[in-house]
């Protein structure tokens, strides 16, 4: 069995890493001067390992730092930097440089159907307060002097939503949300989703009501944007379609 | 790519408790007519085009032999208020999505109700009233088995 000794010869001095330089298209807004929001281009030298979130570090630290944005864990857990990156609604810390196409710009803007704040700032106010009318907190009459038991069968039902971070990118995808907001969106209906199918929690008739609204699930199309944006792959389409499930035939 | 979609109103009240909850139910009329229209649209271009000689058996006599039975009245009156109120709920959802004018959005829904209201009750009484005989068609045109005037 041989280990590394220190007589082992040295490793070949490493070549550099190959670094590209990307065109980065940002939509900015600044509220005291801009009318309109407008697109201004940076060019900035990336590795292919960077994210869009490193680019736009590397716009700000280096280039423009006026340039404002969210972000806070920078690791695809805390839901601070959805936004709208050529098109799609993602999370900029969990998008790959290496997996846009580099030879052509790239488009960053804030989240759609959100008044816009400032830069890629939305204000967030309306996406929390359908959020909070769905009542997202565990409702259970009992006071147990220990933990509240549970099948492993009763966690998996409702697994899928307890993996929302509440980024909005599932929301400000949703083309009825965009139409005049009224309508609770897809993340209020999965966070619904999350205590309606616990078995711990007694409210859930309470929240189907809610949800029975003319501006509740009945709104959604099946569009599948929100599925298809989430950043943490929760199937939001099924769990709506549950929902309406549930209203029509009861919690399954 | 930057098409500037516009900020949203702030949620309203949601609507008071209580009321009847039509939403619901438009739903899910949208699914089982759906699923009924597949079957009764088919039969009926498969019975009027495809079946004996097809598309060259259709003329006067052959509409007025099928409205002289009640199956064919049943069907295609249920068909028609089937399809009818299926599409006008379709485009209600359609205006409830795009018409952000509280005016223009009534003006349409009221649109809506009426061509719906006007084309069912016209529709209807076209089918039950329906007279192979009727002394508005000229002699020359006329069946075979209507008595001459």
């Amino acid at each position: 069995m041989s280990t590394a000794t220190l007589d082992s010869p040295p490793a070949p001095a490493e070549a550099p890493i190959p670094t590209f330089t990307v065109t980065m298209m940002v939509r900015r807004f600044n509220p005291e001067v801009d009318e309109e929001p407008r697109w201004q281009d940076f060019d900035v030298e990336l590795y292919p390992t960077d994210r869009v979130l490193d680019a736009l570090h590397k716009i700000k630290w280096e280039q423009d730092g006026s340039l404002t944005f969210r972000r806070s864990c920078a690791h695809g857990v805390c839901g601070s930097d959805a936004m709208r990156i050529n098109g799609r609604n993602r999370l900029a810390c969990k998008t790959l440089m290496k997996d846009l196409d580099i030879t052509k710009p790239i488009y960053v803007e804030a989240i759609k159907g959100l008044p816009l704040e400032k830069d890629l700032v939305v204000d967030m106010e309306p996406f929390f307060a359908s959020y909070r009318e769905v009542q997202p907190f565990l409702q259970a009459s009992s006071k147990p002097d220990k933990e509240r038991l549970q099948s492993a069968t009763e966690r998996a039902r409702f697994d899928d939503t307890t993996k929302c971070i509440l980024c909005a990118a599932c929301t400000s995808s949703c083309p009825v949300f965009w139409t005049d907001g009224q309508y609770f969106g897809p993340a209020a209906i999965v966070n619904a989703h999350r205590f309606i199918f616990d078995s711990r929690d007694e409210a859930s008739s309470v929240r189907l009501d809610i949800l029975n609204d003319k501006e509740g699930v009945w709104r959604c199309r099946t569009t599948f944007n929100c599925s298809e944006a989430c950043p943490r792959g929760i199937q939001v389409t099924q769990a709506i379609a549950e929902v309406k499930q549930a209203i029509m035939f009861g919690k399954r | 790519m930057s098409t500037i979609i516009e900020s949203p109103r702030q949620p309203q009240q949601r609507a008071s408790k209580g009321r009847v909850n039509w939403e619901k139910y438009g739903w899910i009329y949208m699914r089982a007519s759906g699923v009924l229209l597949i079957i009764l649209i088919f039969g009926h271009l498969f019975v009027n085009l495809v079946q004996g000689d097809g598309i060259k058996a259709i003329d006067f006599a052959f509409v007025a032999g099928k409205y002289a039975t009640p199956f064919w009245q049943i069907w295609d009156v249920v068909m028609l208020w089937l399809a009818m109120i299926h599409g006008s709920n379709g485009m209600r959802t359609i205006v409830n999505d795009y018409a952000s004018n509280p005016t223009v959005r009534r003006i349409l829904l009221g649109a809506l109700l009426v061509a719906a209201a006007v084309l069912i009750v016209l529709g209807t009484l076209v089918v039950f009233t329906f007279d192979p005989c009727s002394t508005l068609i000229p002699a020359d045109q006329a069946l075979s088995f209507c008595p001459v005037p």
